[in-house]
């Protein structure tokens, strides 16, 4: 996609402030004209004259109440919306705040744009107050960032910067707003968000690699889908589950592209990698054919590299030339958008792969390594039971965040994901304390739709300070901490490889977060036996307003099946004793 | 529903690792299938490769950066003003397998900045400067050497000789070695310059960003 065909923003004249007199106007008319609807931030020095721009805009503004709250509640409303979140923060520790979230949007390729204050041109590189170099520090971390420069460009800097998050491959982006260009005069409108003319992006693959492909795929006799974010960052679910079907061929999904296939239906295998059921690992070990689209093969699903997908002929569609054959030998690659080359597949596969006898074995694997936690008379309550239950009192487009660690593997692997854009978490960074602000960021953009939260006792506490936001802008949204007392992830691990050695994975004390929730504002719940889990579950998901339920479950609890770091997904341990 | 009462049971059931069906084929480091019984990772090769970029502040932190964070490993730098106003070119010399070259320059087609990048195959003209500083104390023989490598003596005074040398990078290690025996005092020396040998382009570029 060249810059001349960068998308039409939804909204140009309607909700503009008066005239262009400053840089500061021409930020916020850039974000009016790319038709932005929520800013997430925290006011400060350096970004003051952008707020005072705002004053008579009718874009609303959330006060969050810590810049990583900001940025995971913007990275949330744009994985839910597709449009870019964005988020502003003041020179200084405030942009570096937002670092962590701006480092997992670049992991998730989730579209994010974030405004930062930075200290007058004419003290940059002079140690001011609240001055660090935020262009140098989120070079790594951002799609692309600059440092404005003149009033005149500032406003066509953040449009660029809106289109560069939105095309082609999303990622976050970054404009630095020093304060003199911010307050200096300009009259500049910036116009439409338009691409730079260095950034092009494929749409549709070459006709000739898409033929061999459709053949391979055709001739192949354990094919297996693996359908990754790319799928729904695509909104390329509806190809995908047509193909599936008309092919009759499993899929299997990664993290992020969880939700691109219903998983109650036959074909779905569910979720694949270190955590991924035993038949989606199954499958996935001794394909033939493997047609992966939107993924990046991270070391997370591949495992040790050596031992995947040994067998297989591998089709890879990506819109990043770049991650085709970066970890994973691509022997058909098919670079342009999921949607696009998912409907040249369609067009151009004749015929299809004889699968019944496939099939059938996948069946058998889904009986051999079923999904069944033991849930004895006796024992505290079982978290999947928990996710469950929610799973159970929710409508299919229930939208699930989660911090990261034991509580976000039981909501992946429990819940029955449906619908696209409805799985909400941090994928690649693995950020605890996603969960609330996501949450946040998730209601406002998608208000019809229901909202939980699983987190985790450690992951809660590392952003429950955003629990203030929630009640002050009286958000509907449900939060379950599924509280072991501990870091399980780190505990789980330490009970393989560290000799059981629990240094500085448990808490000896815990806040009561029922309690925590009520002097928020909000309402709290908690729950100690099985009994109340539905009654509670209810009674929450009722409540209209942010509600906490402290779930105090099995603190001995697991998560399988796993495969070890760098370890082989077919040898994937059901219990302790097969790591 | 998957909740099982009254079992006692840590984890999950299934048939264990060593009674799965297990795949024939294996892998490399790189990913790409190869025959089970040998070994196969790529050798290392040295190129060059060329990108030419809009000259923006902060461009060439954000290559070094890049090279520096997907731990590529480069040999040298050098990048310098072309002939169309704005635009720069930075020539690379790498060193990795082909895997590694091919993310090499995808990887910095992703950078904004960067108009377009390629590896100079072929026989690209390509040439590097070295300056030499050595004792004084035999100024007719650092001459001499100075003369057989195609060099210019630049500064000579009682203590010591500065040279500069410039050709391919095999001429300059040789030309170095030959100068040790002067005691070599300091060496400054460029990366690379190269372009495309013949009529062919170094940088396809369209008419937006000449």
């Amino acid at each position: 996609m060249s810059g001349e065909q960068a998308q039409a923003p939804t909204e140009t004249t309607e909700n503009r402030s008066s005239d262009v007199e400053t840089g500061a106007d021409a930020v916020v008319r850039a974000l009016e004209n790319a038709g932005v609807e929520y800013l997430f931030g925290i006011q400060g020095g350096a970004i003051m004259p952008v707020y005072d721009a705002l004053y008579h805009s009718e874009m609303r503004h959330v006060t969050m109440a810590h810049e990583q709250g900001a940025v995971h509640a913007a990275d949330a409303y744009g994985m839910v919306t597709g449009e870019p979140g964005v988020c502003m923060a003041t020179s200084g520790p405030g942009a570096t705040n937002l670092v962590t979230g701006i480092a997992d949007a670049n992991m998730d390729s989730d579209p994010l744009l974030a405004l930062t204050g930075q200290v007058p041109t004419d003290v940059v590189g002079n140690d001011a107050f609240q001055e660090t170099d935020t262009v140098g520090v989120t070079s790594p971390i951002t799609k692309a960032n600059a440092f404005a420069d003149d009033p005149d460009t500032v406003g066509s800097d953040v449009g660029t910067a809106f289109a560069l998050a939105k095309n082609g491959r999303q990622g976050p982006t970054l404009v630095d707003l020093p304060k003199d260009v911010t307050k200096g005069e300009t009259s500049v409108d910036p116009g439409t968000p338009t691409l730079p003319s260095t950034y092009e992006t494929p749409e549709t693959a070459d006709p000739g690699s898409v033929s061999e492909a459709a053949d391979a795929l055709v001739r192949s006799e354990r094919p297996v889908i693996l359908a990754g974010g790319g799928v729904i960052k695509a909104g390329a679910s509806d190809e995908l589950r047509s193909f599936a079907k008309e092919h009759r061929i499993p899929v299997v999904t990664t993290m992020p592209g969880t939700g691109s296939f219903p998983e109650d239906h036959e074909l779905s295998l569910e979720i694949v990698g270190m955590h991924g059921t035993g038949y989606a690992n199954m499958a996935i070990t001794v394909t033939d054919c493997l047609l992966a689209v939107g993924t990046r093969f991270d070391d997370r699903l591949t495992g040790g590299v050596e031992t995947f997908a040994p067998d297989a002929e591998v089709i890879h569609v990506d819109i990043d030339p770049a991650e085709v054959s970066k970890n994973i030998e691509a022997d058909y690659p098919l670079i342009g958008d999921a949607k696009a080359v998912l409907g040249q597949l369609t067009e151009t596969v004749s015929g299809s792969p004889s699968t019944d006898a496939w099939l059938e074995q996948c069946e058998t694997w889904k009986e051999e390594y079923p999904m069944e936690y033991a849930a004895p008379d006796d024992a505290p309550v079982k978290p999947q039971y928990v996710v469950e239950r929610f799973d159970a009192a929710t409508p299919d487009d229930t939208i699930v965040t989660t911090g990261v660690g034991q509580h976000q593997m039981w909501a992946w692997q429990y819940w029955t994901w449906t619908e696209p854009r409805t799985w909400v978490t941090s994928h690649g960074l693995g950020t605890m304390g996603y969960g609330l602000p996501a949450a946040i960021g998730a209601k406002l953009a998608a208000p019809e739709q229901d909202v939980v939260c699983f987190d985790g006792d450690g992951s809660f506490l590392m952003t429950c300070q955003e629990l203030s936001v929630a009640v002050r802008e009286d958000l509907d949204i449900t939060i379950a901490v599924l509280n072991n007392e501990a870091i399980g992830m780190v505990r789980q691990w330490q009970d393989v490889f560290f000799g059981r050695r629990h240094m500085a994975s448990e808490y000896p004390w815990i806040p009561e977060f029922d309690t925590l929730a009520e002097a928020f504002g909000a309402r709290g719940f908690r729950i100690d036996t099985d009994e109340e889990v539905d009654s509670v579950i209810e009674e929450a998901l009722a409540y209209d307003g942010p509600s906490v339920i402290d779930v105090h479950i099995d603190p001995h609890e697991k998560v399988y099946p796993m495969v070890p770091g760098g370890g082989d997904n077919g040898l994937f341990a059901l219990t302790e004793d097969q790591l | 529903m998957s909740r099982r009462e009254n079992v006692q049971r840590r984890g999950l059931k299934g048939p264990r690792p060593e009674q799965r069906r297990r795949p024939i084929g294996r892998r490399n480091s790189q990913g790409i299938r190869i025959d089970p019984e040998v070994e196969a990772e790529p050798d290392p090769r040295r190129t060059i490769i060329s990108a030419y970029v809009e000259n923006e502040p902060g461009v060439l932190a954000k290559v070094s950066g890049l090279f520096h964070r997907r731990q590529f490993n480069i040999e040298s730098l050098s990048v310098g003003p072309t002939q169309n106003e704005g635009y720069s070119r930075i020539t690379l010399v790498v060193e990795e397998p082909d895997p590694g070259i091919d993310q090499i320059s995808k990887q910095l087609n992703k950078l904004v900045p960067v108009v377009h990048v390629r590896e100079l195959d072929g026989k690209p003209v390509a040439r590097e400067l070295v300056i030499l500083k050595v004792d004084g104390d035999e100024p007719d023989k650092v001459q001499a050497i100075t003369e057989m490598y195609d060099g210019e003596a630049l500064d000579a005074g009682p203590k010591t000789v500065t040279v500069q040398i410039t050709g391919s990078e095999e001429k300059i290690d040789d030309a170095i070695d030959a100068f040790e025996q002067f005691n070599i005092r300091e060496i400054a020396r460029t990366g690379q310059a190269a372009l495309a040998r013949g009529a062919e382009e170094t940088a396809r570029v369209d008419e937006r960003h000449t």
